[in-house]
């Protein structure tokens, strides 16, 4: 049997954004790719979305502080 | 003529060559002495003039320069025989163990050097340590016993500390293992960063030392004591040591003296060299001053806390500060602090003269640096220098006070001592918050401390058991601002470690406050004028007075507030307002309705009142607020008087009887449990043993007496007592720590357990062993006023041992931590977008703590306090 750690309620959402909306972050931050934070391609919740070297990742937590926290993480084959 | 200013590109770190050491030296240092008779330094000796200067006067030869700005600069010493550098010891020893003394060559077949390789490459990559990758390639190698090149066999090596190897017993002198490394930088060329060496920076051979370099005399300059003798820096002694033992060797030598005396000598070069380079090196005696003072050489300059990291480049001495024990004045304003004249005299404030201010500054520094105040003025300022605009410091004094006041023109800048108003920081070690470090106002006071207002006690964590605290004068326009927009305790009285005050009343203040408004005190007028004068009050005082009244008068318009105070006993269902204990606070527009002004009102941490006026009214109101309640409070003491001592402990004899009774009962009851556990009938806690469940049933009875007792002691001491206004009102003390004076103190523990080690099955020789009683194994049934048996009070301080040790543990562990913190941390910046981000950009936090919410201006970390935003609501109708 094969879990879907997606279900899991420790792990929270997680999208590959569209071109379109990776072009509106970098304009919204004024920055560029690299200076996202990073997730491991090799990450479970990477490979179970099917997200590419290069996509980034829209995670939507909830927040002790905040309710709600957007993070955004670029996907990368390994961590500098 | 200065040379250029150069730009540092970048650092190799690497090991110096003979001839490299030879190259940059300005001269051969030949002879041990230091200077002729006429006391100038001798050609080629260790203070040769090639080497720098450190007498005025004098030009060095080698750059031409004079004393501060000729650098300095090497020599060195052609040692008559090769010396193991200590440093590189145990680095040697590796390479030694890992090569063949025929070849050179790594103990390791092809294959595996091939497989090292390619894991090197990919340590590199991932950018990590590769010294523990040599310590592999040394593990491995070191398993061979015959040379896979050239089949010679290897014989094992040993390492005698600190700097003698052997090779099968054979002691190997420097020269061997010279020659040995000198095959293996042949043989291994570029697989030497196999063994973290970096074939392009160093030679292993380099690690043996021929050629000495010798460091500039302007690193090791030599004193002239009053006396006129010259005294010489450690460094040069122990060079001193070296050229006698290095030419006395080179004289043996030659001659073909017995190999025995010149391997004595040649020892004797490796014993003065080694020292030279630390003279700690375990297993051999450090080298001694003739007054028995070890000597400081290159390694002590640099280790330990007064060495040159720590002393001189993480923490540096500053001008323009002092430091002296503090002490309290409740008379001066939170934002100020009492400087003593003799503090004032010695810190300056730098002031520029412009033609605007040039005929007040010349009368300035007419004054001198001492000048007497006028009648009725305790101090005036004087001026200590006068800076010059060409640059130049003219020190003033009483004699050329006049003159330099007449040749001051603008440009100038006159050093004037402090005086009130000025703005400096104060600060108490340790800075573990931003509020250990904050701006205040000058006063300068009479005699000698630092004076403090008590409400900024808490930021700073201080008493006056001795505490001293530092000072610092700030010396430019810029700073000045920046200190008074961001950094005066005013500013700081919500904490950003809570978003509560930190900043508020203490002690006497809270007792004050509490006495002055505990239920409906009425207070005739003179008293009621009294204490509102001393307050800073300036009003209408009418006849007679409730403390609520007078306590109403001082607060500022529009508070409306609504919440228990700490006197509140939490009642199973709240009375509110007409709480028996008048523990619930009412404020209607700036009137105390109900509830009696404690630490939850007023107190740092707590202070609903103080948090209330920062956030409606700001800082300023704020500051204000508390430096008139505590005057308050401190009036309100004195008047209605106070006192503590130890017979606020006493308590009537029933009740000590019933206290009595109350221990007997819980021995006896820890008795049965006992018996029930010996014979077996004691029922087990799941998941727990047989002894953990009678260990636990017991501590639940000893507590339980404890908790017992004190409720028999609190019930006789009521309201009237000033120990129990103490801490019901939160102002020193706990109910608990009453408890333990008048009823019983109880169980002592150890990591959480009844005292169960000492002697062999029991605690103490005063008890039988095996006995699991209350006594034997620490319950304490006497109070602290009543006074403990001996054996009680072993226990006690076996209890009051581990609480010592936690916190000593605790201190330095997370200290530790916070530096790690601080050290990632300090670089990470809160952008004007919100976000958090490193110094390049990269983004840490989205939103800073999610939120976007600053923690000083949160309600209690919250964004918003719906109820008070409801009761704004309700009032403002
Ligand atoms: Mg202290
Ligand atoms: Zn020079
Ligand atoms: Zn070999
Ligand atoms: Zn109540």
């Amino acid at each position: 049997m094969k879990f879907d750690i997606l279900k899991h309620k420790l792990v929270p959402h997680h999208e590959i954004l569209s071109q379109e909306e990776v072009e509106k972050l970098l304009k919204t931050y004024n920055i560029k790719k690299e200076q996202l934070p990073r997730m491991l391609l090799s990450d479970p919740v990477a490979k179970a979305i099917g997200a590419k070297e290069g996509d980034i990742v829209k995670i939507i937590r909830k927040s002790p502080t905040a309710g709600i926290s957007i993070a955004y993480r670029l996907v990368v084959k390994e961590i500098i | 003529m200065t040379p250029a200013k150069k730009v540092i590109g970048e650092i190799v770190f690497g090991l110096l060559s003979p001839e490299k050491i030879r190259k940059m030296s300005a001269t051969r240092i030949i002879t041990p002495d230091t200077y002729d008779e006429d006391g100038f330094p001798i050609e080629m000796g260790l203070m040769d003039t090639r080497l720098g200067v450190i007498e005025p006067g004098l030009r060095c030869k080698t750059c031409g320069q004079r004393v501060r700005d000729c650098p300095g600069h090497f020599g060195h010493i052609e040692l008559a025989m090769p010396v193991i550098h200590v440093g590189f010891a145990k680095t040697i020893y590796g390479i030694l163990k890992a090569t063949c003394r025929a070849c050179g060559n790594l103990l390791l077949n092809q294959k595996e050097i091939e497989k090292f390789r390619k894991a090197y490459e990919e340590v590199v990559r991932r950018g990590e340590n590769t010294s523990n990758f040599a310590k592999e390639v040394i593990k491995q190698a070191s398993k061979a016993s015959k040379c896979p090149y050239c089949g010679k066999e290897k014989l094992p090596i040993e390492y005698d500390k600190p700097t003698t190897f052997r090779e099968a017993g054979h002691k190997m002198t420097p020269s061997e293992v010279r020659e040995w490394l000198e095959k293996v930088s042949e043989a291994l060329g570029d697989d030497l960063k196999l063994l973290d060496i970096n074939p392009k920076v160093a030679r292993p051979e380099w690690m043996v030392l021929t050629v000495l370099p010798v460091p500039p005399v302007t690193t090791r300059p030599s004193i002239t004591l009053e006396t006129g003798e010259r005294s010489e820096d450690d460094l040069t002694h122990k060079l001193v040591d070296i050229i006698r033992i290095n030419q006395r060797l080179q004289e043996n030598r030659d001659a073909g003296a017995p190999q025995l005396i010149v391997e004595d000598l040649w020892e004797l070069l490796q014993y003065h060299v080694t020292t030279y380079f630390d003279n700690q090196t375990s297993g051999i005696p450090p080298a001694r001053h003739r007054s028995g003072r070890a000597l400081k050489t290159l390694a002590q300059r640099l280790k330990g806390k007064e060495g040159r990291f720590r002393s001189n480049l993480s923490g540096k001495r500053v001008n323009f500060s002092a430091r002296t024990v503090i002490s309290p004045d409740p008379n001066i304003s939170i934002n100020e602090v009492g400087v003593p004249i003799d503090v004032a005299r010695e810190l300056t404030v730098p002031i520029k003269v412009t033609p605007h201010n040039l005929e007040e500054m010349k009368e300035l520094v007419k004054r001198g640096p001492n000048p007497k105040p006028p009648a009725g003025v305790k101090y005036i300022p004087g001026v200590n220098y006068v800076i010059r605009p060409d640059g130049r410091r003219v020190k003033v004094t009483e004699e050329n006070a006049n003159v330099v006041a007449d040749r001051l023109e603008p440009g100038a800048i006159v050093e004037r001592q402090l005086q009130d108003g000025d703005i400096v920081l104060f600060n108490r070690q340790p800075s573990l918050h931003r509020m250990s470090m904050m701006a205040h106002k000058v006063r300068v006071l009479p005699y000698k401390t630092f004076r403090l207002n008590l409400a900024v006690c808490p930021p700073y964590n201080a008493d006056f058991d001795g505490d001293e605290m530092n000072l610092h004068v700030l010396q430019s326009e810029e700073a000045r601002a920046e200190a008074e927009i961001l950094m005066k305790v005013q500013e700081h009285i919500l904490s950003p470690r809570f978003g509560g005050a930190i900043i508020g009343a203490i002690h006497d203040h809270i007792t004050g406050c509490f006495l002055l408004t505990y239920k409906d005190k009425k207070f005739k007028k003179d008293d009621a004028i009294r204490m509102l004068s001393a307050a800073g009050y300036r009003g209408k005082v009418e006849d007679e007075m409730s403390g609520k009244d007078i306590f109403s008068k001082i607060l500022p318009e529009g508070i409306n507030l609504e919440y228990k105070a700490k006197a509140c006993v939490g009642c199973e269902k709240c009375l509110k307002e007409k709480c028996p204990y008048d523990a619930y606070v009412v404020i209607k527009d700036s009137k105390l309705i109900t509830g009696v002004i404690d630490e939850k009102s007023i107190g740092a941490f707590k202070g609903e009142i103080i948090e209330y006026i920062t956030r409606k009214f700001g800082n300023e109101k704020a500051r204000e607020f508390i430096d008139r309640v505590t005057k308050l409070g401190i009036a309100a003491i004195m008047i209605i008087g106070f006192t503590t001592g130890i017979d606020d402990e006493d308590i009537p004899e029933e009740a000590q009887l019933q206290i009595k009774e109350e221990l007997e009962k819980a021995k006896r009851k820890i008795q049965q449990l006992i018996k029930a556990y010996n014979e077996g009938e004691l029922e087990q806690i799941p998941g727990r043993s047989l002894e953990e469940t009678l260990e636990m049933e017991i501590m639940r009875v000893t507590g339980r007496a404890r908790d017992r007792t004190g409720e028999i002691a609190s019930k006789h001491l009521g309201m009237d007592n000033s120990a129990v206004i103490m801490a019901r009102s939160g102002a020193r003390g706990s109910m608990l720590n009453l408890s333990q004076m008048a009823g019983c103190v109880g169980q002592q523990a150890v990591r959480g357990e009844r005292i169960h080690r000492g002697y062999r099955n029991r605690t103490l020789p005063h008890f039988k062993k095996g006995d699991l009683g209350a006594e034997a194994k620490g319950f304490v049934s006497s109070s602290y006023k009543k006074g403990l048996s001996p054996t009680e009070y072993f226990f006690h301080s076996m209890g009051g041992r581990e609480g010592l040790v936690d916190t000593a543990v605790r201190t330095s562990r997370s200290g530790y931590m916070q530096r790690r913190l601080v050290n990632a941390l300090e670089n990470i910046k809160l952008e004007e977008d919100g976000t958090v981000r490193t110094t390049t950009g990269e983004i840490v936090q989205f939103t800073y703590g999610e939120d976007g919410v600053d923690p000083m201006r949160s309600i209690r970390g919250k964004a918003i306090d719906v109820d008070l935003v409801l009761r704004e609501v309700e009032h403002g109708k």
